[in-house]
């Protein structure tokens, strides 16, 4: 059953030291133009803050930029702490500049599709949109 | 939906209160009959709005304050609505930025909210959200609207003290009259004291609140003509109602350094203790109830009013009977009526 008044949360995190928050700004606002209603945070979440965030606004899915290279380390750590919190229903996505290994590695800790650098944006729609649709049919 | 979200909401576990807000906020099936679970209590909370243009510093002093309240073991609860996009009815909700400070205190609870098509700065149920923290056991309740002439009115239904933020670059005291935030404001902040023209601003909200007082009156040089039935009640010979009536502070607040800040706290702590001596509170809190009942029926009305196959069928004949000449959307729709009403 989809509700039309239900909308697509979805928080789009940035975490660690490094300072460049252009990838999640554009994901940010073409999320919220595809008609999502987005929660961003800003600059250096821990992954504490990501899922007190995301307990709170009680969000579908959790979305990721990481260009740090400590994608091996930051996505698990969130997923884990989402399972603890009770939030196992929350999708973990993200993207940045991650080797095709790893993805496959992350995929199999329960973290969700990661996208590339050059990704469009339309992709990530789609699939957001594709997961909750399945989500809210079961 | 899992059966013991009451149970659970009572237990204070906060994914509860996270989802019975997200219940609340799209009226999911049911939502009324958990709200009426879950608000018997009535009110407790102490309730803050924080209201002004995009950019004025709203979270950033709303930050501020949950801190000072923190500070004194109260646990708090933030609301910060921003409009959504009506393009394409998502919305990019940017107000915990500024919260960031706040994020892992297990004393704070933060919820971002999209207007969601409602024309005033608050959403549809933004109020019956606030009612749900107030259920939860928030002390202290603080909610952040943006609010752009006319729609800042509706954040007085929502809040107790309604403190109404302004900065040097939203013009003058004038337009802020024109906006009616003269009539809203329990308290003037003009923010980002740190930048030229903020004493002059404040100078001119007190001016316009002074007038508006009618103190201007004590300038008049003779009495003689003054229509007392015109002149305020504590103006008035032989009146004792002065210590009745709230005086509007105008405060001056700089949120990068906190400047300013302790005197907020103390002037919302002021305007509850006078809310609570006046009766006054009891009469907002009465008014708000009123309000949400008016609300619910409402609501119930038009679901009620087109959920019938056969009102919905009257509708298109009698919409086909006005393009054939046979009818006006009055008399339709007194047709309409009669059947509903039936
Ligand atoms: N100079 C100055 N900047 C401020 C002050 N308060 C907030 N800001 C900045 O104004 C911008 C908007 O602040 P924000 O709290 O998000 O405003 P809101 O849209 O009203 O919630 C941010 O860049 C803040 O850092 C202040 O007192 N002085
Ligand atoms: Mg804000």
């Amino acid at each position: 059953m989809t509700d039309p008044q239900r909308r697509i949360r979805v928080l789009v995190a940035k975490p660690g030291l490094d300072g460049h928050d252009r990838g999640a700004k554009v994901i940010a606002s073409s999320f919220r133009d595809a008609g999502f209603e987005v929660i961003y945070t800003g600059l250096h979440q821990t992954p504490e803050m990501i899922v007190s965030a995301a307990v709170q606004e009680d969000v579908d899915v959790v979305a990721m930029s990481v260009l740090s290279g400590a994608h091996m380390t930051l996505f698990p750590r969130v997923r884990v702490l989402l399972d603890e919190a009770g939030a196992d229903h929350v999708l973990v996505t993200g993207g940045g500049i991650i080797p095709e290994s790893d993805m496959e590695a992350l995929e199999a800790l329960g973290i969700g599709r990661l996208f590339g650098p050059g990704t469009r944006t339309t992709d990530a729609i789609a699939y957001v949109k594709d997961w909750i649709a399945h989500q809210r049919t079961q | 939906m899992s059966t013991d979200l009451p149970t659970r909401f009572r237990d204070g576990k906060v994914p509860a209160l996270a989802r019975a807000i997200s219940i609340t906020e799209d009226q999911r099936d049911g939502f009324e009959e958990l709200l009426h679970e879950l608000l018997r209590a009535g009110p407790q909370a102490k309730r803050v709005g924080l209201t002004g243009p995009p950019g004025a510093g709203k979270s950033s002093l709303l930050a501020l304050v949950a801190n000072a309240y923190r500070a004194l073991d109260e646990r708090v609860g933030i609301v910060a609505v921003d409009p959504t996009s009506p393009y394409s009815g998502g919305a990019l909700l940017g107000d915990r930025i500024r919260m960031n400070d706040l994020a892992t205190d297990p004393g704070i609870f933060i919820r971002s909210m999209a207007s969601r098509g409602s024309l005033g700065g608050l959403a549809t149920t933004t109020k019956e959200v606030l009612d749900v923290m107030d259920a939860f056991g928030f002390e202290r309740i603080l909610v952040e609207t943006v609010g752009v002439g006319q729609t800042e009115l509706e954040i007085t239904a929502a809040a107790d003290t309604v403190v109404v933020v302004l900065v040097p670059e939203s013009g003058d005291a004038v337009q802020a009259m024109k906006a009616g935030l003269m009539e809203i404001a329990d308290i003037f902040v003009v923010n980002k004291a740190d930048r030229p023209g903020a004493g002059r601003l404040a100078k001119e909200i007190r001016q316009a609140l002074h007038l508006r007082a009618g103190e201007a009156l004590h300038d008049v040089p003779a009495h003689h003509g003054v229509d007392l039935q015109n002149v305020p009640l504590e103006l008035r010979p032989e009146s004792s109602g002065d210590s009745e009536r709230w005086e509007i502070p105008v405060l001056e607040t700089n949120a990068l350094d906190g400047a300013g800040i302790p005197d907020l706290v103390a002037a919302i702590g002021d305007h509850r203790a006078w809310l609570e001596g006046s009766g006054e509170l009891a009469a907002r809190r009465r008014h708000r109830t009123r309000g949400r009942v008016q609300d619910v029926v409402q609501r119930e009305m038009r679901r009620v009013a087109w959920a019938s196959d056969e009102v919905r069928r009257s509708l298109d004949e009698g919409v086909r009977g006005i393009e054939r000449g046979e009818g006006t959307p009055y008399s339709v729709a007194r047709d309409l009526l009669a059947l509903l009403l039936r």
